[in-house]
Order: structure tokens, then C-alpha cells, then sequence
């Protein structure tokens, strides 16, 4: 498989993407932020069939789109940026818009699938020297910012009095969360993001309840599911974006089922006071949705 | 030096007078309560303190320094834990964060950092919690840890907002006590905010009780009385006492107030502090 140049190439891509949704992932989640996640991916279709009816490069138009949007929001403040039903309207108004844009433009009705679904194997070598720039811009802003953000991600009463500029991450973090959202919509397209931004980072936040243990799982699970993803596309010729979701949401089901109260029902008492076996995480048997 | 001095300190918020003129002082290694209705201006004043609410008028001394954001020397806990119910991170990692939170990089704490945390959990009992998810502790333990957060840094004073909210009697127990024997083992200054008095009386050196912008500062006898609290909540105001425990009651006529003070007991109003 990997004797195919295509192949190759979607290998590159998607473990760049998935380095870089693995990290902002987790701290999206962390945040409470995965709905305006969703949002800036779809406001990233209104840029790209934007770009292309005005003759210029589709990833260009979502890259630049989807930062004006992320600061924006970043600048209308945390609470906006958590309000559910202005986010979906936003998202439904950019996909509306995206859709008129093509409509000017019908011939490319491929490229819209691409946009909405991904197509990893038609990326080129050119779209992956981006990606990794793009990839090393976000992930080099995210490690500077990393411990305030974390702060006042957790604490941003406590932050704010600890004279942490939290309104500032706010902005600056939604920015390259815009970044990574089109790295992954080049992957999975932009309705899939969630896929690989949010998947594995809720499902690493399930298996354990240490911070660098939990970004680390995030990057493990997001390479695996879009490496594997893709293998399986190789495969059964059905789409890769179709296999990243469901590996995506598998991972993110296995993580959330009671695995310890089915242990303690039929295990031997000796098992489960040793813990060791099962993750800890696992343990709640609370199974609301981290996002 | 004395922890905190408010000089003719007035906040406006949304056009409305929170704090008008406001004076006082807290001198080194004082409990003091801060008490007074809803909306009388307990957050405001705290986080006034902390630089974080601007202030129309006067001047804020902190530890004898202005009162900016980011002094180390305050510890913190926020009244809204907005995050802390859903987080489900270890409560180990949940103190780690407040740890030179305030600087750029990465978040490695180092042989120091790690002693912080530990120090701090170890202060208010909480080193069974460390490895507990947070979204998994009940309300007093999470209470604890947000103590722990607040210690994080060494600070000389302590700015407590609510923390007996929503807890049971039991556990508003165990934090004022706690906090109590932080007080003095540290030998800090404390500013404890409730909407209850009684659960407070054996820990306190004086209270600071606000209402309708004013504040008034003392001991419990000298503070919690008719006239004082008369003029702080601008209506009739009975203080009654039963047992070791302190109710404040707005009565409706003067004459009752002064001459029937105890059977208000049964049948008066009952102000929530």
C-alpha cells in the first residue's frame, strides 16, 4: 500500500493534522468549546467555495476565514462563544452561504463533497508542506501559551484575579483552534472535524485524569484512528472519512462504557482490588458527554 | 502591616453604587467575616481587593501595596466554580495548575512546583483527593481543594468567597474550622464571605457587614446589633439571640421591635444574612 505515492502522501498528511488536532483537541474539550469548534469548520466551507468563486485556492479561503472567525468569537468573549444557539445559527448561515457560492459556480460539485467530507488521497505534496507550517504555527503559539491557557481554562475566576489575561488566550487560542479546523477539514472534510479534533481528545479525557498523560493519549488515539483510517479506506475502497468518524466515535463509546461495574459483577474479589488492570477513568460510572 | 485598608473607597457598577465611601482597616492575622444581604456588595468587595473591579473613587492598600491583579501574596477562591463540576481531571492536577499559571511556556512544574502542590494539599488535608477525579468529590471536598488552590504561592491573605455555599451543616463545620486553623498556623489574614453568621461566630475576630453601600467593621457584639444593622439595611433591623446562635430580623413596627424583641423570634421575619 504504501508503495503508492497518494498513499504516501495522505500518511504525511494525516499525521500532521493529527498531531496537531491531538493537542488543541484536548484543550477544546478541556474548555468546554467543541460546539464553536464545529461552527468555525463550517464557516471554513463559507472561505473555501468563497475562495474558489473567486478564483483563488480553496485552503486559503478556509485558513483565513475560519482565523477571522475564530478571533472574532475569541473577542465577543467566552460566554458567546459557549452559547449554543448563536453558534448554530452562525454555522447554518455559513453552510447557507457556502452552498449559494457554489451555486454560482456548479462546476464544482466534486470539490464541495471534498470539502465537506475530505478526501485525503487526492492531497498533494503542496497542501502537505502547508499543512506542516500551518501544523508548526499552531502547535508552536499553543506551547507558549499553554500553561496561562490551561489556567484559566480550569480556573478563569482565579485566573483573572491571578492577572492572567484570560480574555486574551480566549482570542489567540480560538485562532489556532481555527488553524487546526482547517488542517482537519483537508482530512475529513469540514463536517467530520469533530472526528478527529474532538474525538479523541473527549475519549482521552475519559481514560485518564492527568493533564499530560491526556494530551500524549489525544495525539496517540487522533494518529491511530486517521493512520488506520486510511489503511482501512486502502482496503475496502469505502471512504477514509467514513472510517476516521467511525473509529473516532468507537473509541470515544469504548471510553465511556461502565467497564468496571461489569468487571466487579463477574470478576473474583481479588481482581478488583487491584485496580491495575482496568484504567482508573474508567471507573465512573457517570457517563455524561464530555463535551 | 495591616492586610487590607479600604480609604474612601466608592464602586459603581452597571450606574449603581455598590460601595459608597467605604473605610476600614485589617490589621496582620485577623479572621474577618464578611456579611451582609444579596447584592450588598461581598464579591465586589474581594474582588476589589484583588484589582480585578475598577473603583470610581479612593484607594485600596493591599499588604501595604496598591491593589493590583496578580498579587502573589493574595490566595483567591472565586464564588463561581463554574468549570469545577464537569472537569475530570485529578485534583492533584486541578491545585498544579495555579502554579506560576500566570507565566508563558509550557506547563512543567518542576521540584519546586511539585512541592507546592503538595504542601498545599497537604495543608487542608486533601492528599487522598489528589488522584480522585474532581468531577467524582462530593461538595466539602471540593471545597478543600479549592482551599488548596487559594494557598498555592504562600499568600498572607486569604479571600474566601462563599465557601460554605450549598454545603450542610456538617461541612460548613469542617471548612470554617479548617480555614480557622490555616489562619492561625500561617499566621494569615482571612476574609471569609457568607450569607450565614452562625456557622462563623466561634472562628471570628470581627465582622465586616455591608449593606446598602456602607460597611461597618467589629466585633460580633459591637456589629450585629439593631442600630448598626438598622442603618446598614435601611429598614428596622432586631438582632435575637438564642442559645449561642445570632438571628437578624426585620420587623414591621418600631414599637414591637422595642418592646416584644423575642417573640420575633417565632413569628418575625427572618433576613437572610
Amino acid at each position: 500500500m504504501l508503495h503508492y505515492d497518494f498513499m504516501r502522501t495522505a500518511f504525511a498528511a494525516a499525521g500532521i493534522v493529527a498531531l496537531v488536532a491531538g493537542p488543541i483537541g484536548y484543550f477544546l474539550v478541556l474548555r468546554g468549546q467543541t460546539f464553536a469548534g464545529h461552527a468555525l469548520a463550517h464557516v471554513g466551507f463559507t472561505g473555501a467555495t468563497g475562495a474558489i468563486l473567486f478564483g483563488l485556492s480553496p485552503l486559503a479561503g478556509l485558513v483565513l476565514l475560519t482565523v477571522a472567525a475564530g478571533i472574532g468569537m475569541g473577542f465577543l468573549g467566552e460566554r458567546l462563544a459557549q452559547r449554543d444557539v448563536a453558534i448554530g445559527i452562525v454555522l447554518a448561515l455559513a453552510l447557507g452561504l457556502g452552498l449559494l457560492f457554489l451555486h454560482y459556480f456548479t462546476a464544482f460539485a466534486t470539490q464541495a463533497t471534498a470539502l465537506l467530507f475530505g478526501n485525503v488521497l487526492a492531497v498533494d505534496i503542496d497542501t502537505v508542506w502547508t499543512l506542516f507550517i500551518l501544523g508548526a504555527v499552531s502547535l508552536a503559539v499553543l506551547a507558549v501559551i499553554s500553561r496561562p491557557l490551561l489556567f484559566a481554562s480550569v480556573q478563569p475566576e482565579l485566573a483573572v484575579a491571578k492577572g492572567v489575561p484570560v480574555r486574551a488566550l480566549s482570542v489567540i487560542f480560538l485562532a489556532i483552534v481555527a488553524l487546526a479546523t482547517a488542517e482537519c477539514a483537508q482530512i475529513v472534510g469540514v463536517l467530520l472535524v469533530f472526528a478527529l479534533m474532538v474525538g479523541p481528545a473527549a475519549t482521552a479525557q475519559r481514560l485518564t485524569k492527568n493533564i499530560a498523560s491526556g494530551v500524549g493519549l489525544a495525539v496517540v488515539l487522533a494518529l491511530a484512528e486517521a493512520w488506520l483510517g486510511i489503511t482501512l479506506a486502502f482496503y475496502t475502497d469505502w471512504p477514509t472519512s467514513f472510517w476516521i468518524a467511525a473509529l473516532s466515535a468507537a473509541g470515544y463509546f469504548l471510553a465511556i462504557l461502565p467497564w468496571e461495574r461489569w468487571v466487579k459483577r463477574r470478576a473474583p474479589k481479588e481482581i478488583i482490588t487491584s485496580k491495575t488492570s482496568v484504567p482508573e477513568a474508567l471507573a465512573s460510572t457517570d457517563s455524561r458527554p464530555v463535551s | 502591616m495591616n492586610a487590607l485598608e479600604f480609604a474612601n473607597v466608592s464602586v459603581d457598577l452597571g450606574g449603581r453604587a455598590v460601595l459608597a465611601d467605604v473605610s476600614f482597616t485589617i490589621g496582620d492575622h485577623e479572621f474577618v467575616g464578611v456579611l451582609g444581604p444579596n447584592g450588598s456588595g461581598k464579591t465586589t468587595l474581594l474582588r476589589a481587593a484583588l484589582g480585578i473591579v475598577p473603583v470610581s473613587h479612593g484607594s485600596i492598600t493591599v499588604l501595604g501595596a496598591p491593589a493590583v491583579p496578580g498579587n502573589p501574596a493574595i490566595g483567591y477562591m472565586p464564588q463561581v466554580r463554574s468549570k469545577v463540576d464537569t472537569l475530570r481531571l485529578s485534583g492533584w492536577d486541578f491545585v498544579a495548575v495555579v502554579v506560576n499559571g500566570h507565566r508563558f511556556g509550557l506547563p512543567y512544574l518542576g521540584k519546586e512546583g511539585r512541592k507546592e502542590v503538595d504542601w498545599a494539599l497537604d495543608m487542608v488535608g486533601a492528599r487522598d483527593l489528589a488522584k480522585r477525579p474532581l468531577a467524582e468529590t462530593s461538595g466539602g471536598e471540593r471545597q478543600r481543594l479549592l482551599l488548596a488552590q487559594a494557598l498555592v504561592g504562600h499568600p498572607k491573605l486569604l479571600l474566601l468567597d462563599e465557601p460554605l455555599i450549598s454545603l450542610d451543616p456538617n461541612h460548613q463545620r469542617a471548612v470554617v474550622q479548617l480555614t480557622k486553623r490555616l489562619q492561625t498556623e500561617l499566621r494569615i489574614s482571612v476574609l471569609f464571605s457568607s450569607h450565614e453568621l452562625n456557622p462563623l461566630l466561634g472562628a471570628l475576630d470581627r465582622v465586616l457587614y455591608l449593606g446598602h453601600g456602607q460597611a461597618a467593621l467589629g466585633t460580633v457584639d459591637k456589629v450585629i446589633t439593631g442600630p448598626v444593622l438598622s442603618r446598614l439595611y435601611g429598614s428596622p433591623i432586631d438582632v435575637v439571640h438564642i442559645g449561642s446562635r445570632i438571628f437578624v430580623m426585620s420587623g414591621e413596627h418600631d414599637v414591637e421591635r422595642d418592646h416584644h424583641r423575642h417573640n420575633h423570634a417565632e413569628h418575625g421575619h427572618h433576613a437572610p444574612l
